[in-house]
């Protein structure tokens, strides 16, 4: 008995989030405004807000970075309009060193987290896991909206930081004590370093609130006949992903705590009897070791990195597919490699470390182990190269991203191979080199990944095209740009540049460089009018973009081409379909595409 | 043939794990990872200089029996809904609540004590630790009182009467947890000093 009321009873308890009920099919609930556009609890209005908060950070911190561009590449000149912006932050036009790092760290932290890791997942983890396993929604649409409001206020945080007086956090995305704990030294490390930690805290909780519900709906919703190797390989990224954030953030949030400890109560974490020159007196800590603040920011750091490119890897496969009109070759090869990069994540981190004094022996593990990731990572462009293969390839702008995408990831990933030798990292280490490795391996391979994914789900979400001229313009620039910007870069760090300073011009050896950072600054600002220009073009194409007429318009098999192009909250206006076979049967039995809900055939096989 | 199907999918559904319940097991191993993390810190922070350990104090041996007892009215709460004794359900959320309070009263009583007897932020050492993982432990604890509350005013609302087992089951599986995540760390300080 207990059990039959137990099915009965479930439909009236959650009777607030009554999405995944059956009695809900068809008819639409009263909405507001508040509740459809502000707390809303649909996924697909939850992606919309995750996609426009994160465009919005993306053109804020893509802007700091041509500030400090303008700096970089050319130090001797003055800006009186960068006064008028930033104030005394600029005396006199020129950008003043604590601006500087402010500007980097900033840069830095908005990217990584609010960026390619809210926006990015927060997108499309959103938008595609109901549609693409087939739910009427995440498993806790409450919790989902949650998520988003957290991240919100991180956001709010995180912009307030940058008006306070001692202006925003200053002391690196990565905030290694002591320098960030103690104000006397920065004033980075003065209030905008409490606004930091306290806006990476809501981000840490928006995070695990998403990433948890990503995973139970993957596990627990999928529609029958979906089992796990028929996902597209977009869920198995998402998935993957999602792991990592719940089991890494958890530990940045301990690493953050303990910071605040010692910044605030005199708690000896991470700081010892240090001597500050500006206040001449040593602190009263004793014992305190600033390595461990390195161990638990980089066991989160490095997942991080993951948590940024598996994403755009699942986009990339699955736009590959589609638009090469073949299945994505060695779909199991796809799945286990993201498996391993999934393991190898957790048992890397103290690569990021070897220049501290680490064990020489620990180290030469911890080099194995990350070049162990190669396999993974090779594995994976061997597949995306042979799917490509004689395919019939239709050069749409997201399968361009797509191709871009591999590209920067083969690119950059070689230099990976450089800095995960210990031995080598001792010369490379802080240069420039370090930062045109990860800004193409993770960055721009990220970025080009997430464009890869507005583009092609663009029509889905909003029922209209963007402009393909205007696409094609962002992509060439955008793809040309980032090796013009990053490339040069290698031979700087080469040559012993160190990063994260604001003037070189002190150093005869780098003046060499002078016309190269020049170079570097110009195209980074051509790069960044290009990327407006997508933003331009996305919320032109909202309202006035070419109509979308046909349910399918890229002829592909995922379930989210069989809703309405105007799909409601619930997705499907009847039943949620049933699956019958894997989302790659492109090109088979002479046909160019069978959807997912095609049942098999007489002489077929179960894949 | 169509209802048997149908009984089918009903049966498919019921050996699945409610996605409510699956989604505090993740949450659980999030909150695993942030204390592995903290208490990591702590056994890499033991081998630095002017490392200082504490006595533990007596409050938390009576508060870790305290916490065990709730284990026990929480269990009966849930065996209770499922007999459909309501008024017995409601006493035994009530009484988880009372000792979850008392919990944290003991904790905060070992703090002080802990506090003026001279373990406290200045210098290093283990204790500084302990307020911090006892305390986000006891805001867990605190997490889960919040939550027993909402169970107590639902089951005291007699105009709608629910008998729907997942949010009892959601809460009573964080309460054991809370529970055998405070033993693990209260061994752990025991051993490691």
């Amino acid at each position: 008995m207990s059990t039959d009321l137990t099915i009965h009873g479930h439909g009236e308890m959650v009777g607030s989030q009554p999405v995944h009920d059956a009695e809900h099919e068809g008819h639409h609930h009263k909405e507001t405004f508040i509740t459809k556009y502000v707390f809303s609890q649909d996924h697909k209005m939850i992606c919309k807000q995750f996609l426009i908060t994160g465009m919005i950070w993306a053109i804020l911190g893509g802007f700091m970075s041509v500030l400090f561009r303008l700096q970089l590449g050319y130090p001797e000149s003055t800006f009186p309009w960068l006064e008028d912006i930033l104030g005394k932050w600029a005396k006199g036009g020129k950008i003043q060193p604590e601006a500087y790092y402010a500007l980097v760290t900033m840069h830095g932290t908005v990217l990584v987290f609010f960026v390619l890791t809210g926006g990015l997942s927060g997108t499309f983890a959103n938008f595609l896991i109901p549609l693409q396993i087939g739910a009427r929604d995440m498993a806790s649409p409450f919790l989902n909206m949650l998520s988003y409001w957290f991240f919100w206020m991180a956001s709010v945080v995180m912009i307030t930081s940058l008006f306070i007086e001692t202006g925003p956090a200053a002391g690196g995305w990565t905030s290694y004590p002591p320098l960030s704990a103690l104000g006397d030294a920065s004033i980075g490390s003065q209030g905008g370093m409490d606004y930091w930690i306290t806006g990476m805290a809501l981000f840490v909780v928006s995070s695990l609130l998403g990433g948890l519900n990503y995973i139970t709906t993957i596990l627990n919703m999928r529609t029958k006949g979906m089992s796990m190797t028929r996902l597209p390989l977009t869920i198995w990224a998402l998935f993957f992903t999602a792991t990592l954030g719940v089991l890494s953030f958890p530990v940045l949030l301990s690493g953050l705590i303990l910071l605040l400890f010692d910044r605030h109560a005199g708690t000896s974490f991470y700081l010892s009897d240090i001597f500050i020159s500006a206040t001449q007196k040593a602190l009263p800590n004793e014992g305190g070791s600033p390595i461990l603040f390195q161990h638990l920011f980089w066991f989160l750091g490095h997942p991080e990195v993951y948590i940024i490119i598996l994403p755009a890897m699942g986009l990339v496969s699955e736009v590959m597919a589609i638009n090469s009109r073949k299945p994505i070759f060695g779909y199991m090869a796809m799945i286990g490699s993201l498996f391993a990069i999934t393991i190898l994540a957790f048992l890397v981190w103290a690569h990021h470390m070897f220049v501290t004094g680490l064990n020489p022996f620990l180290g030469s593990v911890f080099v194995l182990l990350t070049l162990l990731i190669a396999v993974p990572s090779a594995i994976k462009v061997f597949n995306w190269l042979t799917t490509l293969w004689r395919g019939n390839i239709r050069f749409t702008p997201a399968m361009l991203f797509a191709i871009g995408f591999v590209s920067m990831f083969i690119s950059g990933g070689l230099t990976g191979v450089f800095l995960g030798n210990s031995t080598l990292d001792i010369h490379l280490h802080d240069t420039y080199f370090i930062i045109a490795h990860f800004h193409i391996v993770m960055g721009v391979s990220a970025f080009l990944g997430m464009f890869c994914g507005v583009y092609h789900w663009f029509p889905k979400m909003y029922g209209r095209y963007m402009n393909n001229t205007m696409s094609y313009i962002h992509f060439w620039v955008t793809f040309a740009g980032a090796y013009l910007i990053f490339w040069p870069m290698h031979y700087e760090g080469l040559a012993g540049m160190p990063r994260r300073y604001v003037e070189y011009s002190g150093w005869s050896t780098f003046n060499q460089f002078a016309d190269l950072n020049r170079f570097i600054s110009t195209v980074a600002m051509i790069v960044f009018a290009v990327q407006l220009m997508f933003v331009f073009n996305f919320f032109y194409s909202i309202f006035k973009g070419r109509k979308v007429t046909s349910q399918n318009p890229w002829q592909a098999n995922t379930l989210e081409w069989t809703t309405p192009i105007h799909p409601g909250h619930g997705n499907w206006p009847g039943e949620i379909p049933e699956v019958h076979r894997w989302a790659y049967d492109y090109g088979k039995d002479g046909k160019d595409f069978i959807l997912q809900t095609e049942p098999l055939g007489a002489d077929e096989q179960h894949h | 043939m169509n209802a048997g199907l149908e009984l089918n999918n009903v049966v498919d559904q019921n050996k699945k794990i409610h996605p409510h319940k699956f989604n505090l097991w993740v949450a659980i191993g999030s909150i695993v990872m942030m204390f592995a993390g903290l208490t990591s810190a702590y056994i890499v922070k033991r081998e630095q200089p002017g490392w200082t350990s504490f006595l533990m104090p007596i409050a938390f041996y009576y508060s870790t029996a305290i916490i065990l007892i709730s284990s026990v009215t929480i269990y009966l709460a849930g065996k209770s809904f499922v007999e459909r004794r309501m008024i017995r359900y409601r006493k035994m959320v009530g009484a988880t609540i009372i000792l979850g309070l008392v919990f944290i009263l003991l904790q905060w009583l070992g703090f002080r004590h802990l506090w003026v007897t001279g373990t406290t932020f200045h210098g290093s050492g283990a204790g500084q630790f302990l307020y911090i993982i006892a305390g986000l432990h006891a805001l867990h604890v605190f997490g889960g009182i919040i939550a027993l509350v909402i169970l107590w005013f639902r089951a005291r609302n007699t105009r709608i009467r629910s008998y729907n087992r997942v949010p009892v089951d959601v809460v009573s599986t964080y309460w054991h947890f809370v529970d055998l995540l405070w033993i693990y760390l209260f061994i752990f300080f025991l051993m490691v000093q």
